[in-house]
């Protein structure tokens, strides 16, 4: 393999992977916070996209991708107040049944605001073709966009649960959920900000990624099951984690066409969920013991 | 004295049946069209077409006196909810006739059940399995997948093109297209170097790409998908800066694919039915009138562009219509009429149906074009 090749391969696998890690930290976040997997991660991604497109058309593009986090946001805080955060000590299974509702509800709503047509935001620089030569290969500036936009949304979290006030308040309430409400930390509110920042973020990578990827209103189904396999991999719970479980699944995608045919590409993450799910259901970077600990 | 009135009840009963038929003076034409799920690009036009077009017809005052009660039924391009309505249709709603279903893979399961109905199905779908081997009671409009590739290998003769490599999407269309490929190109001495599936969802092909480059030999690519992965695959090749010959199969015919794929989608040559070049055919040309004015009526109506596909629910429509106008409501006497029905004109191409050929176009039903500035342009060479 050139080094050309190598590299082209390359950035369409940290492309492929940063997305599934922003997806995985979104499941994270609210792992962190409630115990449940929220499978409408998905269409919180497919949301952002849908309305930065449809608010594109009357304001610049980034007071549209701004709109479009905040509408998400909102969707997701209405989405917890609506249906989970009434529930008194629910069972996880329940909780997952409700969210797997949700993410249908949405889909089927965005069906008949959007319809059944692909759509795209513009490039943010340049267009279609244009491209930037990185050691030979040819990368299209987008996907720079992305990993960019992904790696600040990762630091950006992570100073945020170490140094702030509400970030340390929801890692309290994740940590021990009695003990943080006997300090005075409202348990039901950092569930609804767990939402909205989890909604938010997902809609941020989804404006960004538009421009490559496309959104339709079902986009959010496939998102979700390869970001839950990043969970998954990385150790549910740690975002650090997911980005390093994100790139790897995105990487041995992109090279696995070197030598198997493409059609097996999802062979590859379906293989590795149920691999760790019997070998390591901790995840390749959690720890057992802490893992026992969990309900979930 | 109660067996009297038992049959007193009976025979009010039977009679109150006869006279609700005999008031019911519509014709039902049941749709099964995949409006919303992953072949909704197809489903949603031709129902919209199918909507606009019995409005239109009753508002002339039906067919023959009679008013069209269209029934339309979303199957999401599933082929059990597809197999389910079709029962239903038949049985429960005893319609006259079926439009539909959006795809191939729905139409062959269901072939049988509209078959052992007797109810006559016109497909709108592509594949020649349908009509191939003939079923009594099953049409269709859309144009046979082999015309399409045939065409490709034709215009692929003329560049001098030989070594290609093909990549089709893990759909039912991309696999018909995929077979159909691998079976006539060794008549037009064309060689597949590299043959590929990718999942129909996929987001993003450019390690695909990466791979296809890295062939030195091969000089065209043919795709066999649907929307997005079409206009993502356009855009990761030139973004790879990989300049060869890009084909794609008549599934890319709505100027809404050429939007989605921008300036990449500049020079990609695929067939297509005339209904995307209406306006630039000669004013002698027979399909001209029709075509113009399904496009008109449709674009004012929707405020979208026409794609080929509501055009196959338009030739569907309208030969069952002139049937029935022909031959009356016998369903029989219908069969027959389309059956016999020659130089019917409709925006697929021009129809000779015959008894061994329920599709009644041929290879000209097709013609090549291009991109060129963002529009549709009969491919010059």
């Amino acid at each position: 393999m050139t080094v050309e090749l190598f590299i082209q391969y390359f950035f369409a696998g940290i492309t492929y992977g940063i997305i599934y890690a922003i997806v995985a930290i979104g499941f994270n976040i609210i792992y962190n916070t409630t115990g449940i997997i929220n499978f409408a991660q998905g269409e919180f991604v497919m949301l952002g996209g849908m309305i930065s497109i449809s608010l594109n058309a009357f304001f610049p593009l980034p007071l549209a991708i701004a709109g479009a986090v905040l509408i998400t946001m909102m969707v997701g805080a209405l989405v917890e107040v609506s249906f989970i955060r009434w529930l008194k000590s629910p069972s996880v299974i329940r909780m997952i049944i409700i969210t797997i509702g949700v993410s249908i509800l949405i889909r089927e709503i965005a069906l008949h605001i959007w319809g059944e047509s692909v759509r795209a935001l513009p490039y943010f620089l340049g267009d279609e073709i244009t491209t930037i030569q990185i050691l030979g290969a040819r990368i299209s500036p987008q996907v720079l966009w992305i990993i960019g936009v992904c790696t600040i949304i990762v630091i950006a979290l992570s100073l945020f649960f170490r140094y702030t006030m509400h970030g340390q308040m929801m890692r309290a309430c994740a940590a021990n959920r009695t003990a943080a409400t006997l300090c005075g930390i409202s348990a039901k509110n950092m569930v609804t900000f767990s939402f909205m920042l989890s909604a938010g973020i997902g809609a941020l990578a989804g404006a960004v990624m538009s421009p490559v990827t496309y959104t339709e209103y079902d986009i959010g189904t496939g998102l979700a099951i390869k970001g839950f396999t990043v969970a998954i991999l990385g150790g549910l719970g740690n975002s650090m984690a997911a980005v390093a479980a994100g790139l790897l699944l995105g990487l041995l995608e992109a090279f696995s066409v070197t030598v198997v045919p493409l059609a097996y590409q999802d062979v590859i993450a379906i293989t590795i969920l149920l691999l760790i799910i019997f070998i390591r259901p901790h995840g390749l970077f959690g720890r057992k013991d802490a893992a026992g600990l969990k309900e979930f | 004295m109660k067996k009297l009135l038992l049959t007193t009840i009976i025979a009010l009963a039977m009679l109150g049946f006869s006279a609700v038929a005999a008031v019911a003076e519509t014709i039902k034409i049941g749709a099964i069209l995949a409006v919303t799920g992953g072949a909704s690009f197809l489903g949603a036009p031709e129902a919209r077409t199918l909507e606009m077009l019995a409005e239109e017809l009753n508002e002339q005052g039906g067919i023959n006196g009679k008013k069209v009660e269209l029934i339309i039924r979303d199957s999401a391009g599933s082929p059990e909810r597809a197999m389910s309505f079709t029962r239903q249709l038949i049985e429960e709603q005893r319609v006259f006739a079926i439009i539909g279903p959006s795809t191939s893979g729905e139409t062959m399961r269901i072939k049988q059940i509209a078959e052992g109905g007797r109810t006559i199905l016109i497909s709108l779908a592509a594949a020649e399995a349908i009509v191939n081997p003939l079923a009594r009671y099953v049409f269709k409009t859309p144009q046979n997948d082999r015309f399409a590739a045939m065409q490709i290998f034709k215009t692929m003769n003329d560049m001098g093109i030989s070594k290609i490599a093909v990549v089709s999407g893990n759909t039912g269309f991309g696999q018909a297209g995929r077979n159909q490929i691998a079976q006539i190109a060794p008549d037009y001495g064309i060689e597949i170097l590299e043959n590929e599936v990718y999942d129909s969802r996929a987001t993003d092909l450019s390690a695909l790409v990466t791979r296809l480059m890295s062939n030195r030999e091969v000089e065209a690519v043919v795709n066999w998908s649907i929307v997005p992965a079409q206009a993502i695959l356009a855009r990761n090749m030139r973004q790879a800066g990989w300049e060869v010959p890009l084909f794609q199969s008549h599934g890319f015919g709505n100027i809404r694919y050429v939007e989605a794929a921008g300036r990449a989608a500049e020079g990609i040559i695929f067939p297509a039915g005339r209904l995307l070049v209406a306006d630039v055919l000669p004013a002698d040309h027979p399909q001209k009138e029709v075509l113009v004015t399904y496009q008109e009526n449709y674009e004012a109506r929707f405020n979208e562009p026409v794609s080929t596909f509501g055009g196959h629910a338009y030739d569907a429509f309208h030969i069952l219509v002139r049937a029935i106008e022909e031959a009356g409501t016998d369903r029989e006497a219908v069969r027959d009429a389309i059956e016999n029905m020659q130089g019917f004109v409709g925006t697929g191409g021009i129809f000779n149906f015959s008894a061994t050929d329920h599709n009644g176009l041929d290879i000209d039903a097709f013609s090549m074009l291009t991109v060129k500035d963002g529009q549709f342009v009969k491919l010059e060479q």
